[in-house]
């Protein structure tokens, strides 16, 4: 549904985006992460046709955004961040005009106005100014205008911002009703955001990709591509030895005797994406130790993003 | 062509604002000022007896040329306060951050703002029908030279918009692009006073309306002011397109 293709982006001489390639599947919620000034709103940009790519391409709902930009245009939903919307107008006025920029049929108008303003909970201040509405109802119109087409691809440039702890959860909620019919994208840099929101993850930093994987396997709670720790008793020499060479194990190294038992907690390190979880059993098992125990290590998004982002620096 | 939604919106901002008014308001003091003078000067001469028996005084030399000179020169100043605000406002607040991601084209966008900015100058120009429609009532003005005065003002007006949008497309403060619009004109109107040099006879905005007040349509008049209208809207277009590469 959406696709970077080698993106590269320069202003002047500062290369913001480099080599960018990803893909969104439809129906996904995808949280795009990173620290500020990473190239996140520049990415968004660039796939909502405000900016152009240097090199590259992207194509948004099966059409490349440079040789077909309006019909690009015509199937996404962008939310800025901060996002400025005219002040004189009434939110009712506002979404009307949005729906006719936006191309609905005439005769839809007025029930997507409607249905909207329902969707986003600006029912009650249809009627008033947009400037003299508070922040987060400002966001809601801002998302309003921005599935007023009911777009196939929803791109959020930090929905959340600004906004009190009440009005966040109320966003998001909203977000995630929204999931399923929409393919969404949203950049943020705030990490229980993507635990509550998305079920994939990129993480972008300094204009590259650091890290694209589900959230299940990011965390290691699938087990797949995760840190174990072992518990073993016996002879520890030979074992370490033995399980740093077992296909898919990383490294190695000793935690520490956990207190009242005769035994060692091991660290094993996995590859990404391979299991080592039955591997390391035999490789324990069968270097005639003993196993107490064997659990895969969860680490949390900002532990992740930690890593990630000082791996890369 | 979609340019409805900017054209009503833009139209519905400018009436919501004070500035229309403001506008209007100023154009019309200065305008039925000016018509009242002219007015009252022609009248009195046409009452006081002259020494060299009945004069052959003609309303539409004096009253409806002179008229449609300084409405021209009204025009001067009003024009930038119209047209300083389109692109500049947008930029400024950010909303066209949002606008450049609906399927609208620039062009459409363009076309929408310059049409309401114009719409708001014809509204403006037709309340200055009085002054005709008066002179219709109580005199013979010539009816060519009313129409082809009120053509040059909105091929005038029309040149000066072009150009009002395109500086606004420069800037983000709007004070900049009504001043920068001003000098503009301003500079183009008296180059005339340059000398007699024929290339600066053909530049100056001036020269071409005084033309059509006189009552002659020129095609060469027409050309001009359409020649003027097209470029800067063609440069204004650039630039929006030129805005998004260099960001």
């Amino acid at each position: 549904m959406i696709e970077l293709q080698g993106v590269n982006k320069f202003f002047g001489s500062f290369h913001v985006l480099k080599d960018i390639s990803f893909k969104v599947n439809k129906g996904e919620i995808v949280g795009f992460l990173g620290p500020n000034g990473a190239g996140k709103t520049t990415s968004l940009r660039i796939l909502n046709g405000f900016l152009p790519a240097t090199t590259g391409r992207a194509v948004v709902a099966g059409y490349d955004i440079s040789s077909q930009a309006m019909e690009v245009k015509r199937r996404i939903g962008y939310l800025p961040e901060n996002v400025s919307l005219y002040k004189d107008m009434t939110v009712g006025e506002y979404l009307a005009f949005v729906a006719e920029a936006k191309r609905v049929p005439r005769r839809q108008r007025a029930e997507r106005v409607q249905r909207v303003s329902r969707q986003c909970a600006v029912e009650k201040v249809r009627n008033r100014l947009i400037g003299s509405l508070s922040k987060g109802y400002q966001q809601r119109v801002g998302l309003a205008q921005a599935i007023i087409n009911d777009p196939q691809v929803l791109l959020m440039d930090e929905p959340t911002t600004g906004l009190d702890p009440a009005q966040i959860v109320e966003i998001r909620e909203l977000i995630k009703s929204l999931a399923g019919e929409h393919t969404i994208m949203l950049s943020t840099h705030i990490l229980p955001e993507v635990s509550a929101v998305c079920n994939r993850v990129i993480i972008i930093n300094e204009g590259r990709i650091a890290a694209e994987d589900s959230l299940e396997n990011l965390t290691g709670s699938s087990g797949k591509g995760a840190t174990v720790i072992a518990r073993v008793q016996g002879e520890l020499k030979d074992l370490k030895e033995k399980l740093s060479r077992t296909p898919g194990v990383v490294s190695v190294r000793e935690a520490g005797q956990p207190a009242g038992e005769e035994a060692i907690d091991l660290i094993v390190a996995a590859e990404s994406g391979s299991d080592i979880r039955r591997a390391v059993a035999e490789t324990v098992v069968g270097a005639g130790c003993g196993l107490l125990e064997l659990r895969p290590v969860r680490l949390s998004l900002e532990e992740i993003f930690m890593q990630t982002i000082t791996k890369q620096g | 062509m979609n340019f409805l939604p900017v054209y009503k919106r833009e139209l519905r901002s400018y009436f919501t604002s004070p500035i229309a008014y403001v506008v209007l308001t100023f154009f019309i003091l200065l305008t039925s000022f000016f018509f009242y003078v002219f007015i009252s000067e022609f009248s009195q001469a046409s009452m006081s007896p002259s020494p060299y028996g009945p004069r052959n005084l003609n309303v539409t030399i004096h009253v409806l040329r002179p008229l449609l000179g300084n409405i021209s020169v009204i025009m001067l100043f009003v024009m930038p306060l119209i047209t300083m605000k389109p692109f500049s406002e947008e930029r400024k607040s950010g909303t066209i951050e949002l606008l450049l991601t609906y399927p609208l084209s620039d062009l459409e966008v363009l076309m929408g703002k310059f049409f309401a900015a114009f719409t708001l100058f014809l509204s403006m120009l037709a309340l200055t029908l009085v002054y005709p429609l008066f002179m219709v009532l109580h005199s013979q003005p010539e009816p060519g030279t009313l129409l082809s005065g009120y053509l040059g003002l909105l091929l005038m007006a029309a040149a000066f918009m072009s150009l009002g949008i395109f500086i606004s497309s420069l800037t983000e403060n709007q004070l900049v692009a009504a001043v920068a619009t001003f000098a503009i004109l301003l500079i183009l109107w008296i180059i005339r006073w340059v000398g007699p040099n024929e290339l600066v006879r053909h530049l100056s905005i001036l020269e071409h309306f005084n033309n059509f007040s006189e009552g002659l349509i020129d095609t060469r008049d027409i050309v001009y002011y359409l020649s003027f209208t097209i470029l800067w809207l063609f440069m204004t277009l650039r630039v929006l397109e030129s805005k998004k590469w260099r960001s």
